[in-house]
């Protein structure tokens, strides 16, 4: 398929350009591990004492910040570099050559970055939601579970992303919807049972925190009882929809950079 | 007649766009309440492109030859009037309008910076599902007419601003597009360079039959290329219809210039007709051509002349007289 091409011509290509630099690849990469290992150190602390944070065993708690950091690593592997570039594109008027392309502007927009810096991150997530997942005891059904609704969240986080980088069509300027995201998704790193209530009922009505990491570790326990954790594919699949219609409109508004 | 490849039909555009006075002040008032002012980029021009035809596009700087060529690819939305490229709306992008047209701007570039050029006519091909192999068949014969086979395999950002503009064409028509856009396709080149791209273009469109609307402050892209020229003016246009008309209909003069045996004073020669340059032994006038055999006869009984000949204005005079005119 054209588009699956696409995506592997366009993460080789932007990978190589990253690469291209080797001191600073090699320095980001380097800082990437370090890093990583550091917040490994940091849930071993958190969690080595047998917490329980608002009545979450601290193993089920733990699948919560797999979430979390499998959500933040697809954000520094995909979504920063991406949303960079779409300011990036709005500033110099070479978002044109992408809406001259006969290809899906938003697939392009969104698919044509990533930096591998933010691959130590998803191994970190991977490996941090694997050892939750067997300390909470999960069978076959719970990792099918696991799986698919790690993809729902991240699918969510997506939708999130590029419904905030649409809006520099007008501002133009956007970095700090980079900031905001980050910390939406620090947020998620503790149940939102954990939070006080009206913290809670903040987090999941107003930003989509809960169904970020709670929900999807929920559905995995297989606590899906109240059908809530469901309600993330609906939230991911609303958002996804109103962000296509928001960038089509949008692109009403674009007047490309003058020349 | 065939169907146009290219009609406007009476395009407009308006932008609305915040003003700011300079300093602190300005910046506060700017934040709180934004004043807009509305500039009427293009105001009601219409016109015809037969496919084959190569157009050049003129008009001084701000004249709206920009906007007019992003409406026609459907970058931005007319704010009335209609455009249509082989007979669709660009601005609903179809991908099949698409692969038939192209925008090449001299001052915005499509190919990735850090990476050779061929990284960037991978990623072309991809999207215009043209087989690698028939790809790299297609930039084998563009690379050649353009004389750039050789810088392929180097950065982009390593090359220099001809070579990139080269790269950036062979990009642009890797697709093989019926229909070319060329904003000022020859901006900052050298002579050498320019000459190039003009000759590439000439055998890209002959050898493809392809339509060119192609806009250029340089007239020599112009004499070389279109045999017909649309002028606009502040959003209007000026002159749509063959070069020479544009001479006859705006310059009914010819260009005299002598080198004289003695030099004389500039004042001299102001009864002939319009001086460009006199003072030293090089004199450059224009003459109406009504007056030009009488003129002629005169000068040669006046004054001692090494050498004396007659030719067209240069084109550049010629466009200058229409701009300052504004109005056919
Ligand atoms: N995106 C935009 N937003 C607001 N105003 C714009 C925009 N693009 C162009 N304009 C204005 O519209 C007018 C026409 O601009 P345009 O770029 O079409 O001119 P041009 O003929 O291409 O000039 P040049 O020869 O300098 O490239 C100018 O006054 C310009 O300031
Ligand atoms: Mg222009």
């Amino acid at each position: 398929m054209r588009y699956l091409r696409l995506l592997g011509i366009f993460w080789a290509a932007s990978a190589a350009a990253r690469m291209e630099y080797r001191a600073a690849f090699v320095v980001a990469m380097f800082a990437s591990v370090i890093e990583t290992a550091g917040k490994l150190f940091g849930v071993y602390l958190f969690y080595s004492s047998g917490f329980e944070l608002g009545g979450w065993p601290w193993q089920e708690a733990l699948l919560v910040l797999g979430f979390a950091q499998l959500v933040d690593a697809f954000f520094l592997l995909f979504f920063v570099p991406n949303l960079r570039r779409i300011s990036e594109m709005v500033q110099d008027g070479t978002l044109d050559f992408v809406l001259l392309k006969p290809v899906d502007s938003q697939f392009w927009v969104s698919a044509q970055k990533l930096d591998p810096i933010g691959l130590p991150y998803l191994l970190l997530g991977a490996a941090v939601l694997g050892y939750a997942g067997w300390a909470s005891g999960l069978g076959a059904g719970g990792w099918a579970w696991l799986a698919f609704a790690g993809a729902g969240a991240v699918f969510l986080v997506y939708a999130l992303a590029f419904l905030l980088a649409t809006t520099s069509i007008w501002f133009v300027k956007i970095f700090n919807v980079v900031h905001f995201l980050s910390s939406m998704i620090w947020s998620a790193q503790y149940p939102v049972q954990a939070y006080a209530r009206p913290f809670r009922l903040f987090l999941t009505f107003v930003l989509p925190v809960y169904f970020m990491t709670t929900a999807p570790a929920e559905l995995a326990l297989g606590r899906a009882g109240g059908g809530a954790p469901w309600a993330m594919f609906l939230v991911g699949l609303g958002l996804f929809a109103f962000s296509r219609a928001f960038w089509r409109f949008a692109l009403r508004f674009y007047t490309s950079a003058s020349s | 007649m065939a169907a146009p490849a290219v009609l406007a039909e009476q395009l407009s555009k308006t932008f609305r766009v915040a003003e700011k006075e300079p300093g602190f002040a300005g910046t506060l008032r700017h934040f709180v309440r934004r004043r807009y002012r509305r500039i009427e980029a293009v105001r009601g021009v219409s016109f015809e492109i037969a496919p084959g035809e190569v157009v050049g596009f003129l008009g001084p700087n701000g004249a709206g030859k920009t906007t007019t060529l992003k409406m026609l690819t459907g970058l931005i939305q007319p704010s009335s009037g209609r455009a249509r490229v082989l007979g669709r709306d660009p601005y609903r992008r179809e991908a099949g309008l698409l692969r038939e047209l192209t925008l090449v701007m001299g001052n915005k570039q499509q190919l990735i910076w850090d990476l050779p050029v061929l990284d960037s006519l991978r990623v072309n091909a991809a999207v215009y599902e043209i087989p690698w192999a028939e790809a790299q068949h297609r930039t084998a014969e563009l690379a050649e007419m353009l004389g750039v086979a050789e810088v392929l395999r180097q950065p982009v950002r390593k090359l220099s601003l001809g070579e990139r503009m080269k790269a950036e064409l062979l990009a642009s028509l890797l697709h093989r597009p019926r229909v070319l856009f060329l904003d000022e396709p020859t901006l900052g080149l050298d002579v050498n360079a320019q000459l190039a791209v003009r000759r590439f273009l000439k055998a890209y469109r002959e050898r493809y039959g392809a339509t060119l609307l192609l806009t250029s402050h340089y007239m020599a892209d112009i004499e070389a290329l279109a045999e017909r020229v649309i002028v606009i003016h502040e959003g209007r246009l000026l002159y749509d219809g063959p070069l020479g008309g544009l001479v006859e209909r705006f310059a009914p003069f010819k260009e005299v210039r002598l080198m004289l045996a003695r030099p004389a004073a500039a004042a001299a020669f102001a009864r002939f007709g319009e001086v460009e340059e006199a003072g030293g032994l090089r004199v450059r006038l224009l003459v109406e051509k009504d007056r030009l055999t009488g003129v002629v006869a005169e000068l040669l009984a006046n004054f001692e002349l090494r050498d004396l000949s007659v030719d067209e204005p240069p084109l550049e005079e010629v466009i200058g007289r229409v701009f300052a005119k504004g109005a056919v």
